[in-house]
């Protein structure tokens, strides 16, 4: 076992660093230049300061030259300085250490898709598990009726009308941000308070696109269980219902979910542009969408090569996970 | 003789699947809606009027005006052609580069194979919705770039859908029986296996474009997708979110567009997959 899991983090390798190859050549060959960010801003900047730009930020040379630098750095964990006038760190933008835990960009992003993960799982395997088991009734139509709704529900409009809903016209959650204004004045459990206040919305946006592909898998897993032998050798041992569903098919029916939770890394990550702009959130995707929109290439970069690490990371936590649960594919 | 007994068996499972039927009719009446968009908007979509500024839904404006005066009834109707346009065209673009990739890894095999699938791992690894944000912010956020750019990044699914047709269809007799024969290898690949392949392919586009319709409304609002004055739902709904507490129906209608567009290709994709899917044949 520790041998496969070696050798899967050995195979990381190559992976990523396709990952990195492929996303520094989509962005550099796509026309234009950082510096004609630059000239917009400020057009009385000469072709002259233009060139020392593009020289001091290696522009200048051959791609290859280019992604050759960029990857000598990356190797020992430098990601570069931004673009941007306050040419800082990339490193600092995504995890600054002078900032507590919870402002930090990286930090604020991945704990939201955790507890939205966490959220999902929650109400998404119980959903599943009677929706099988009670195949075909009428909560089953509707269930599965709701799923196909979740599914074509664009989030960010759902964002729009919840916010409308309890922020706007019921006054009851704030609509943006993290924290209120006067947070730093608020009691301990006023602060505590204030957080998940504006955790709610969000969170339940973010799980409720999830929430519909999980439950709709926890169902047909689920569905292929109970059809199996074992269950009826358990049904005609005479184990009561609930003893046979809960203890002996659940066990079974939640391995494949294991995956899943595991693919789904990236496109929670993904979610989280839409997500953190509508919110105001300042996690990675919002420095994301600001970076994009500034041709920030190192910040960019950065954003991506920790984006797939999580989501390799996050495959291969997937893969132990399930190794660990199943001993039939324990080699 | 054969075809048109599955043929028959595929419409009778179709039209017995009401779920199914539903998601047909949305879809023909979005085609219809895009088709007709002249005569069915009371007025000129991108018409200015200054005096009727975001103004409720009325008799006049059932879907009542945006920011500019324009009436969103109008607008929305004009934004299923973008709507429909954006899908069709991406997911054209996904299949055919989802088939030629599928098919040579899966005829092929081997290296070719194993190159294939591993940039395809990589592929589905990197954020692709970060580098679509990317590259439109760079080249610019016109219609047709976005349907190449959400085209170019999402036909894996379908390559690898290709691929194990090919590697449950190559050894088959009948492929067996062309290569006896002296066929050629691309006459194999269309002539034989690709044809067969194909109902699976066809529901993975209709399903795919429901995607693409997201992809694009989440562009357009986050203000990368088309860009106004040609409206389009997603940037009907960005003007919902700048007025977010004055004009629900900017937000409202839009959204509800976007959801019953991407039901009906859910629900027709579905439907198809099950009247097509034979172990569910017996069922009945």
């Amino acid at each position: 076992m520790i041998n496969y899991i070696l050798k899967r983090i050995f195979e990381m390798i190559p992976t990523l660093f396709g990952i990195t190859l492929i996303s520094f050549m989509i962005l550099h060959l796509a026309p234009g230049k950082p510096t004609d960010v630059l000239a917009d801003f400020n057009p009385k900047i000469t072709p002259e300061a233009r060139e020392r730009l593009e020289k001091m930020y290696n522009l200048d040379k051959p791609i290859t030259v280019q992604y050759v630098l960029w990857l000598k750095k990356i190797v020992k964990l430098d990601f570069g300085e931004s673009f941007s006038s306050d040419r800082r760190p990339v490193i600092d933008k995504i995890w600054d250490s002078k900032q507590p835990l919870f402002e930090r960009r990286l930090f604020i992003t991945f704990m939201l898709n955790v507890i939205t993960m966490f959220v999902i799982l929650i109400i998404a395997i119980p959903l599943g598990i009677t929706s099988a088991t009670h195949q075909n009734t009428l909560y089953d139509r509707i269930t599965t009726t709701s799923v196909f709704i979740g599914f074509a529900t664009p989030s960010f409009w759902l964002a729009l009308l919840l916010m409308m809903f309890f922020g706007v016209y019921l006054g009851w959650l704030p609509i943006s941000g993290l924290k209120s204004m006067n947070y730093d004045s608020l009691s301990l459990t006023g602060k505590i308070i204030d957080r998940i206040n504006h955790l709610i919305l969000p969170v339940f946006v973010y799980a409720f696109g999830g929430l519909a592909g999980d439950s709709r898998y926890m169902r047909s897993s689920m569905l292929e269980v109970i059809r199996q032998d074992y269950i009826k050798v358990a049904r005609a041992k005479g184990l009561p219902e609930r003893v046979v569903i809960y203890r002996h098919a659940l066990r079974n029916a939640l391995l494949p979910l294991i995956t899943l939770i595991g693919l789904s890394v990236p496109g929670l990550i993904g979610g989280s542009v839409i997500m953190e702009s509508i919110f105001g959130i300042p996690g990675m995707g919002q420095l994301l969408f600001m970076s994009v929109m500034t041709r920030d290439y190192p910040v960019i970069m950065g954003i991506v090569i920790i984006v797939g690490f999580l989501t390799l990371l996050g495959n291969l936590l997937a893969d132990i996970g399930y190794m660990l649960a199943d001993p039939r594919i324990r080699h | 003789m054969k075809t048109s007994l599955l043929k028959d068996i595929f419409w009778k499972r179709f039209k017995k699947n009401k779920i199914a039927v539903i998601g047909a009719i949305i879809v023909f009446l979005l085609f219809i809606i895009a088709l007709f968009a002249p005569l069915l908007s009371p007025y000129n979509q991108n018409d200015i009027d200054r005096n009727h500024i975001l103004e409720p839904p009325s008799f006049k404006h059932p879907f009542g005006t945006d920011d500019l005066g324009r009436d969103v009834f109008s607008r929305m109707i004009y934004g299923a052609r973008t709507s429909l346009l954006v899908g069709f065209v991406a997911v054209g673009i996904a299949t055919i580069i989802g088939i030629f990739f599928g098919s040579i890894a899966g005829y092929y095999g081997g290296w070719t194979d194993r190159i294939i699938m591993r940039f395809i791992d990589i592929m589905l690894t990197i954020p692709t919705f970060f580098l679509i944000l990317a590259v439109i912010a760079f080249i610019g956020p016109s219609i047709w770039n976005i349907m190449i750019v959400i085209g170019l990044t999402s036909w894996m699914g379908v390559a690898r859908l290709v691929r194990a047709e090919f590697l449950s269809l190559k050894e088959r007799e009948f492929v067996l029986a062309a290569k006896a024969m002296g066929a050629s290898d691309r006459r194999i690949i269309f002539k034989h296996i690709l044809i067969n392949s194909l109902a699976p392919v066809f529901v993975s586009a209709v399903l795919g474009i429901a995607g693409a319709v997201l992809l694009e409304s989440g562009l357009s609002f986050l203000g990368l997708g088309v860009q106004p004055p040609t409206p389009t739902w997603g940037n009907i709904l960005t003007l919902g979110k700048d007025n977010i507490e004055i004009a629900w129906w900017l937000s409202v209608f839009p959204g509800f567009a976007i959801l019953l567009t991407v039901l009906g290709y859910n629900l027709l994709g579905e439907g198809i997959r099950d009247a097509l899917d034979p172990r569910l044949w017996e069922a009945e």
